[in-house]
């Protein structure tokens, strides 16, 4: 392996960490998107009415 | 009651009960002494180079008896609703730290103490440095692990996988403890540098985490 | 999510691909290890922002300790998981970087080895927040935030001293940098600093996010019990 492959394997590496954390992110977002907009009258901005 | 007067009751408490249920002493002190002579097996003692390592596998044998009685003593108050008791009580919560601690630290010295001698004649140990440095390491080192133990013992009380998680938060923590403890054994034992340094930094280790521990403990235990 | 995130989205995107260009095109070729060295341009601007992240994450817990508020308790967990994704990228580019420089993947060297301490502390820091119940989780972990925090000078000091006693080859640029260097090395740092920013508000938005879905989803289970 020539000094630029580790070169590239380093720079590789580093995006595939971010994106592997940010593709989680935004997939779990969308998901509880999707939670929140199947029960929009239980979640609330304001503090809850009291029981 | 003085704040000093509670940590004594209670610590006479934890030792009378301790005394008691002697089954968990002395299977300790059987796990002890096994791993000890795993340690044996797997680091071959009769090499030239046992010397070196010796430090670091006794501070590792000790480390991980000291896991396995950590996980013991809160795991008794747990069943008792003791802690409860506690929050109840207006005894200041850093007492109850304090006597356990101290309780602990006794339990785990009744374990270094046959580990000693057994690690001294299997890897034919002989300090070639000051030998008495050995103690103040050993007293400082165990309470390094203790006090962190302790500490980090009650907060796994209310996870889940609580054993795997006293381990998983002491050991990294522990990592500057280690080093002193283990290099200044190594230092000692070899007799090539001063452990000088090391014993400095186990004594910084040890005020920075018993402030640090007494001053949040009361957190910890509200927590609950 | 709110108007600015869109716009931070586009200036990190365009800042790393600019950072990138610097790094790889722009920068002076090192003399003695050649073009192995740009990876410095992603290692250390990575282990700076880690820092700040961890920095900001002992911040946070101390806020929360005084004030008890939620966002303090949010943005510590959010800090420390995105400290720790930089952690990794420190832990896997200084490897990288060490094996053709000097034949092995890893020394005990100063930087490297307090990362790995922390990014140890940090994880358990994050197991401790998923597997614990109970209410004062944040407390807890703020609590622990702390110890970490504690713990760092002497974890340093440990290091240094084992090094002066052991030494090895030390990753990363000694002695004085060359000022187109260092330029370009400021490129890449701010590039990752909006990458940083950019990855906290996603994560501070999911946390929010869940935990609204969460006390909605006990509200309703307590309405179903209580009829």
């Amino acid at each position: 392996m020539n000094s630029m492959h580790y070169l590239y394997a380093a720079y590789i590496a580093t995006w595939v960490i971010h994106g592997t954390y940010l593709t989680i992110l935004v997939r779990k977002y969308s998901r509880i998107r999707k939670e929140m907009e199947r029960k929009p009258s239980a979640i609330s901005n304001q503090p809850s009415a009291g029981i | 009651m003085s704040f000093f007067a509670i940590t004594r009751a209670t610590l006479a408490k934890d030792i009378r009960l301790e005394w008691r249920s002697k089954d968990a002493i002395n299977a300790m002190l059987f796990f002890a002494l096994l791993v000890v002579v795993i340690f044996s097996f797997a680091f071959d003692p009769t090499a030239e180079e046992s010397r070196r390592i010796a430090g670091g596998l006794i501070w590792v044998a000790f480390l991980f008896a000291a896991v396995v009685a950590l996980n013991q003593t809160w795991a008794r108050e747990l069943r008792n609703q003791v802690l409860d008791a506690y929050r109840v009580s207006p005894a200041p919560a850093n007492s109850l730290f304090l006597a356990k601690a101290i309780g602990n630290f006794i339990f785990v010295s009744v374990l270094e103490a046959p580990m000693t001698p057994l690690f001294i004649v299997f890897y034919k140990l002989r300090a070639l440095g000051p030998g008495w440095e050995l103690a103040p390491i050993a007293l400082l080192g165990t309470w390094a692990l203790v006090v962190n133990g302790t500490f980090f013992a009650a907060i796994s009380l209310r996870t889940r996988s609580r054993e795997i998680m006293l381990p998983l938060l002491l050991f990294p923590f522990s990592i500057p403890a280690l080093l002193g403890m283990v290099n200044a054994t190594t230092a000692v034992l070899t007799g090539e540098e001063s452990a000088k340094f090391w014993i400095a930094l186990l004594l910084a280790y040890d005020v920075v985490f018993t402030t640090a521990c007494l001053l949040f403990f009361e957190l910890v235990l509200e927590a609950e | 999510m709110k108007r600015g995130f869109p716009i931070l989205a586009i200036v990190t995107a365009l800042l790393l691909s600019f950072a990138l260009y610097e790094a790889l095109i722009v920068a002076p070729t090192e003399q003695t290890m050649g073009n192995v060295q740009r990876i410095f341009y992603y290692h250390v601007p990575s282990a700076w922002t880690a820092f700040l992240l961890f920095a900001i994450n002992f911040v946070a817990s101390i806020l929360y300790l005084i004030k008890r508020s939620e966002n303090a308790d949010i943005l510590a967990l959010v800090s420390a998981e995105v400290g720790v994704v930089f952690c990794t990228v420190v832990l896997i580019t200084g490897p990288i970087w060490a094996r053709p420089v000097w034949g092995i993947w890893w020394t005990w060297d100063l930087r490297l080895t307090l990362t790995l301490v922390l990014w140890l502390i940090y994880v358990s820091y994050l197991l401790l927040r998923r597997f614990s119940t109970g209410g004062k989780t944040p407390m807890i972990a703020a609590v622990v935030a702390i110890f970490g925090a504690l713990d760092v000078p002497l974890v340093y000091f440990s290091i240094w001293f084992f090094r002066t006693q052991h030494p090895s080859p030390v990753i990363g640029a000694g002695g004085s940098l060359d000022p187109r260097m260092a330029h370009v090395l400021l490129i890449n740092w701010a590039a990752f600093l909006c990458l940083a920013w950019l990855l906290c508000w996603t994560r501070y938005e999911l946390e929010v996010a869940q935990r609204r879905v969460e006390e909605s989803q006990a509200m309703e289970s307590l309405m179903e019990g209580l009829q």
